[in-house]
């Protein structure tokens, strides 16, 4: 069985050992015998960090997949109900384009839908070689089962090494079904993506749900399923000169829904934070839900979106749709104020491409003032006031 | 009608630090709480159950033998039954396998009519289980479920979130849904039916009771995704400190606020 193996010979302090695993997984019991429960996540950090030899790390390959029969690169398109393709598709094909430049594959793009519009040379432009169409009345409303179906149907003929999907709702919904569909290995929220010669993808994300950045593969399963949010990749620089297939798959056979559609319905329009230029972002520096009051006269002031970070959407103090960070939107705003925000790794994954980032917060050492371009070290219960009345006072004179 | 919602104990604290002299991972392992995206799984199995007759809700949970705790909160909340899924041979296992091992659970104390989970975890974050559980036992699945309109014994519709729009569905039974914070709000936990469920007996399955008993299909043998390592995050940018007065500081970010054209 693949895991960490203990070697208590090469233990001299075994309490010392205890505080080794970030996650508890070690467990020494009174008598002195020591062993790993099931909260081990296999991170490693005591086999680095461990006495030498104590924790050993073994791993049986079970059965690889042949990594030759699986070639090229696949984006899966997301087609909304209001006749658009998704835009994170472009900024997947411009990723996808730059890693099969690096071991000669072909790009692919899957569309999945309904009187789907054929703009081929947009996706010439922007890296594709070939676009793969599923287009049936079947297929016009999202439904995770179904459409699993069809990406299973191009997957099995395709043979793609990797599949980039867009961390949009119905991509984080569909990813996993064909990965458990498929059998293989799916790594959420990607923010930096890479290649081995062999084809093993270098998939970085945020982990743990902490200050941490975990590097992960899919050793032995093709294809290597990865979700990236909207907003992470830029799209690549246009090139009018390539060209490209665009081909219309027929349906396997005996497909059929799994849900009954009975509406779409379009979100009522509401400022988005994602869109706006400005944002001012609250954390847990505002000590009670009023206070906040400060944050959105300043984002009045400026012009701008009131944000916050995840304690303060657990806590119910303002709508989901404005948490910034990996599990919230990524914003790429010209302006981001972060008024006491500590800075864990899950927020800035969602905000460090902004263009300008000022922090305001008490704490010197607090991560944000590493992505910070200025950070400003005092109490926002003091500065914010202050800020108001100088900016009150500017358009007085 | 029965109905199982899958809970994860997470910990309590999600400031892991990297010391990065040594490289050790520091995280204050003594606290632990229920994934906060659960309780909102609960609740909706709670609401089901007050509004259906006879309605059966079981909260099952995998991990150590100290997530037991999070049934304990399930039974406090209205919960009728715990299943604790534990077993060193499911240590390091990612999403398949977790989900894998989760499926194994539920084959094993029949499928129930509704599973209900959280919309993610927020140690893992990665939203991927719900989704992957439903396609090992070949169910039909929403995800992101904001509302639900109406129940039957037979279907439910629900409307799902996928980002500008939303999709309102009818799913039929048995089906799994991942729901969303704005479904309901979630009860307190009652002082009251913790003492009444003090004795209430919490079922313990290991892998020795699951159908499937190939050990290569749990835990790190049968995970797809490898950690080939953890780090700390790199920062690229240039960073100025300033200290000082409230006004004085007020007055610097004014100054990078004109530079910027925003005043």
């Amino acid at each position: 069985m693949g895991g960490i193996y203990i070697h208590p010979e090469k233990i001299s302090d075994f309490e010392k050992v205890k505080n080794l695993c970030p996650f508890g997984a070690i467990e020494v019991s009174p008598d002195g015998t020591i062993q790993i429960n099931s909260g081990c996540r296999v991170c490693k950090v005591c086999v680095k960090n461990g006495e030498p030899g104590a924790f050993e790390y073994r791993e049986d390959v079970i059965s690889a997949t042949d990594k030759s029969e699986w070639q090229g690169i696949t984006v899966l398109g997301e087609f909304l109900p209001s006749g658009e393709y998704h835009p994170v598709i472009f900024e997947l094909l411009g990723k996808a384009r730059e890693l099969a430049d690096k071991v000669g594959f072909r790009v692919s793009l899957v569309l999945i839908g309904n009187e789907i519009p054929a703009i081929p040379n947009l996706f010439w432009s922007q890296g594709a070689d070939q676009v793969f169409v599923y287009d049936a009345p079947l297929l016009k409303y999202f439904d995770a089962r179904l459409y699993a179906d069809i990406v299973e149907d191009f997957a099995l003929k395709q043979k793609p090494s990797v599949i980039l999907v867009g961390g949009t709702p119905a991509g984080r919904s569909l990813a996993p079904r064909v990965a458990a569909r498929l059998r293989t290995g799916l790594t959420a929220d990607c923010t930096e993506l890479d290649i081995q010669p062999n084809s093993d993808l270098d998939q970085i994300r945020p982990a743990f749900g902490g200050n941490i950045m975990a590097h992960i593969r899919t050793p032995y399963h093709r294809p290597q399923l990865a979700t990236v949010r909207y907003k992470i990749f830029s799209p690549g620089q246009p090139d009018d000169s390539r060209d490209g297939e665009w081909i219309y798959c027929d349906l396997p056979d005996g497909l059929s829904a799994s849900i009954k559609h009975i509406a779409s319905t379009e979100k009522p329009k509401v400022h988005n934070i994602e869109d706006s230029d400005i944002l001012i972002v609250a954390g847990r520096g505002f000590k009670k839900k009023e206070d906040l009051i400060l944050a959105r006269q300043l984002a009045d002031e400026l012009g701008g979106e009131l944000a916050c970070t995840r304690p303060l959407i657990e806590a119910g103090w303002l709508e989901p749709r404005r948490q910034v960070g990996l599990s919230g939107r990524t914003v790429k705003p010209r302006l981001l104020i972060a008024c006491g925000v500590s800075g864990s790794v899950q927020f800035t994954a969602g905000m460090k491409s902004s263009e300008m980032i000022l922090s305001i917060n008490n704490d010197p050492h607090a991560a944000i003032n590493q992505i910070a371009n200025y950070s400003f070290i005092g109490d926002l219960y003091q500065i914010i006031p202050a800020l108001l009345k100088f900016i009150k006072n500017g358009r007085e004179q | 009608m029965n109905i199982i919602v899958c809970i994860k104990q997470v910990p309590g604290t999600t400031q892991v630090e990297i010391d990065e002299k040594t490289g050790v991972m520091k995280r204050d392992t003594g606290s632990a709480k229920m994934n906060p995206y659960d309780l909102y799984a609960i609740e909706t199995a709670l609401r089901i159950k007050e509004e259906l007759i006879d309605v059966q809700t079981t909260a099952i949970t995998m991990g150590p033998p100290q997530s037991e705790a999070v049934l304990r909160e399930a039974y406090m909340l209205g919960i009728d039954h715990g299943i604790l899924l534990t077993d060193r041979k499911f240590g390091g296992a990612d999403c398949l396998a977790t989900a894998y091992t989760l499926s194994q659970a539920i084959l094993k104390i029949g499928l129930p009519d509704l599973i209900i989970c959280g919309k993610q975890t927020t140690d893992g974050d990665t939203a991927q289980v719900g989704s992957e559980l439903a396609e090992f036992l070949e169910l039909p699945h929403i995800a992101c479920v904001l509302k639900i309109n109406s129940l039957t014994n037979r279907s439910l519709e629900g409307v799902m979130d996928l980002g500008d729009f939303t999709q309102t569905v009818e799913l039929p039974f048995p089906c799994l849904i991942t729901v969303d914070k704005e479904i309901y709000e979630p009860r307190l936990p009652s002082y009251r039916k913790k003492i009444a469920t003090r004795d209430r007996p919490i079922q313990t399955l290991s892998f020795s009771e699951l159908p499937d008993q190939n050990p290569v299909h749990y835990g790190l043998d049968g995970s797809a995704t490898r950690v080939m390592r953890v780090f700390p995050p790199v920062h690229h940018k240039q960073n100025q400190i300033f200290e000082g007065t409230p006004d004085t500081l007020a007055s610097e970010i004014s100054k990078i606020l004109i530079k910027m054209k925003v005043l």
